[in-house]
């Protein structure tokens, strides 16, 4: 059902302590639809981010997701519901072995008393081989997380969203300290993600966005400035503005 | 590394903690002119430590693997204690020093003339049971409950557990809260009619002390070692992250935090049940810190370390106040920080770096060749 709009948010708005973080923003994303969200520092972008995750509550505005009110619930419940996050830093659990982190990623038991006595099944080490294979991780199973690479603890988030088998994935700046090959190479991996779940990407590296090929919304000071092409979006005189602190 | 999750020390734990107490329970049985007997207060001391490795266990188990730094926990372990201290007071009878059959001496001594409510039942070894389990339990439950749910977590929620030991304790120390006011409850004459002062009865308290520390060895090491243990350790070291996975962190908390106090609480009753008083000052503050430089000592999230680091630091203070009583607090002191700064996974964590270190010594010189990436 492309067309209809699977993520929508309508004139939300936040305050902190008087300084208003997002301002009668509205945004809506396609389902099977991939964005990035570009702007300059304290443009919102990470706001944006809690707001649909549950982290923030907006003061008013509408948040809707799948035919969901996201306003009402938890990070827990709206996690359930199908929206995976990947933080700027790259969060892992870095004393689990790298399995283990994907094991609990894994969309299904998340009562703490269902856990008490699940052993894991054939059918979850299928999957996590899955996943290992998709992220290249395969070789570092058993290493403890926090001994992998910058860029491999980013995989290795990445592979835990798609554990959790979201419907839409909300990616905060995945390619920040990688390399060029493994900023292209995310760039490959989230373009293949994008086949079958829906992805919002907030980065600064235009050539990375550039390599997505996808929609671009440009957001300043709590608002959507600019939204299109990114061909179009950069040409637009308020952007260039913005990004050049006139 | 698998070793994390591997805890096979806490089976050799277990087994050298029945082993020992054994052999100081027959000790004890021997008549006193056998080289190898053992005196009855060597007896009791023991089954003293083991109810603190109770303690250190619960802590570890909160502490260790949840991030969660009780400076409380020691309310758990009293409350437990004064559930078994009213039922032992109640087996007293009518042989206590005003011979009242139906209220116990401090009662006679303060004119009450019946019962309060809440010591209904608590002549019942069933009952006594359950309120040794229900009472702390309910209370961390309720406490973990708000903490949890709120968000309280760190420093802040530290000071509240010490706040909620502390105001225990004054509470206690009123005599008209009806549990002995700062005498607490003592006197005790016998337990399911053994007679307390037996050696008999103090040697099977000493293995039944044993038995119930090690199956709750056994016990938190399955808690811990499968896949809820893993989310423990995910809880404890990224709990948001936790949440955007689509867990609950504050029910995982509070489902360890209530088992932990049942095992404190577990813990103070055998206390009461060998030292043979249980009074306020069990809640004192300094109490729980204790336990807390227990598990350090011995190291922490490690299971077994808690209860090696309960026996060993409690033996030292044993031998330490006969010998320098005024020096002990600066030797404890002084044991945490050479804790902090040099074994940062405690005794425990030190034996384990020896061992790999010996085992290690071949496979080091021929790794790098094949291990570029």
């Amino acid at each position: 059902m492309s067309g209809e709009a699977l993520l929508e948010l309508r004139g939300v708005s936040v305050t902190f302590d008087g300084f208003r973080a997002i301002n009668d923003l509205s945004l809506s994303l396609r389902q099977g639809e991939m964005r990035a969200i570009v702007g300059p520092n304290g443009a919102g972008k990470t706001t944006m981010m809690d707001i649909i995750t549950g982290k923030t509550r907006p003061d008013t505005g509408v948040v809707r997701f799948a035919g969901h009110d996201l306003t009402k619930r938890d990070e827990a419940a709206i996690a359930r519901l199908g929206i995976g996050r990947k933080f700027q830093k790259p969060t892992v659990f870095e004393a689990l072995s790298v399995r283990d982190n994907l094991l609990l990623s894994l969309k299904g038991l998340r009562s703490p008393f269902a856990l008490l006595l699940a052993r894991e099944t054939a059918e979850e080490a299928g999957r996590i081989d899955a996943l290992l294979g998709i992220t290249r991780l395969a070789p570092h199973a058993r290493v403890q997380a926090g001994g992998l690479s910058h860029g491999q603890k980013q995989w290795l988030e990445i592979g835990m969203l798609l554990g959790q088998e979201p419907q839409l994935l909300l990616v905060d700046e995945p390619v920040a300290g990688m390399t060029d090959a493994e900023t292209m190479a995310t760039a490959d991996l989230l373009r293949d993600i994008n086949r079958t779940r829906s992805v919002v990407v907030v980065e600064h590296d235009m050539e990375f966005v550039r390599a997505l090929g996808v929609g671009v919304t440009v957001l300043h000071e709590g608002s959507v400035l600019a939204e299109g092409a990114l061909e179009a979006v950069s040409a637009d005189p308020r952007v260039i503005d913005v990004y050049l602190g006139r | 590394m698998t070793g994390e999750f591997a805890f096979r020390g806490v089976v050799r734990t277990a087994a050298a903690v029945l082993v020992v107490a054994a052999l100081l329970a027959l000790g004890s049985l021997l008549p006193a002119s056998n080289p190898l007997s053992v005196s009855p207060f060597v007896v009791t001391l023991a089954g003293k430590y083991l109810a603190y490795a109770m303690l250190a266990l619960a802590v570890d188990l909160v502490w260790g693997f949840v991030g969660i730094l009780t400076l409380g926990h020691a309310a758990f372990f009293a409350l437990g204690g004064y559930a078994m201290g009213m039922y032992l007071v109640r087996e007293i009878g009518a042989r206590g020093v005003y011979g009242n059959p139906d209220l116990p001496d401090f009662m006679v001594f303060l004119s009450w003339k019946s019962l309060p409510w809440y010591w209904w039942g608590s002549d019942h070894v069933l009952v006594a049971a359950v309120l040794v389990l229900a009472v702390p339990g309910a209370l961390a439950a309720l406490f973990g409950w708000l903490a949890f749910r709120s968000r309280v977590g760190g420093v802040y929620l530290s000071i509240i557990t010490q706040a909620l030991t502390y105001a225990l304790m004054l509470a206690f120390f009123q005599n008209g809260l009806g549990f002995g006011g700062n005498n607490g409850l003592t006197d005790f004459k016998d337990v399911l009619g053994f007679d307390l002062h037996q050696p008999g009865t103090r040697a099977g308290l000493l293995i039944i002390s044993a038995l119930v520390l090690a199956g709750a060895m056994l016990a938190t090491r399955a808690l811990v070692g499968g896949r809820f243990g893993r989310l423990l350790i995910a809880v404890r070291d990224a709990q948001s992250r936790t949440r955007f996975l689509g867990y609950r962190p504050d029910q995982v908390k509070l489902l360890v935090w209530v088992a932990s106090a049942l095992i404190a609480a577990v813990g103070g009753a055998l206390y009461v049940l060998q030292v043979g008083i249980i009074n306020p000052g069990e809640f004192a503050p300094a109490n729980s810190i204790e336990s807390v430089i227990w598990v350090a000592v011995g190291g922490r999230g490690t299971l077994s370390g808690a209860v090696i680091g309960a026996v060993l630091v409690n033996l030292g203070k044993t031998l330490f106040t006969a010998w320098l009583p005024e020096l002990w607090l600066y030797g404890l002191g002084a044991l945490f920080i050479a804790t902090t700064l040099f074994l940062p996974q405690g005794l425990v964590g030190l034996g384990r770096h020896i061992n790999r270190r010996r085992d290690e010594v071949t496979p080091e010189v021929t790794r790098p060749a094949g291990d570029a990436a």
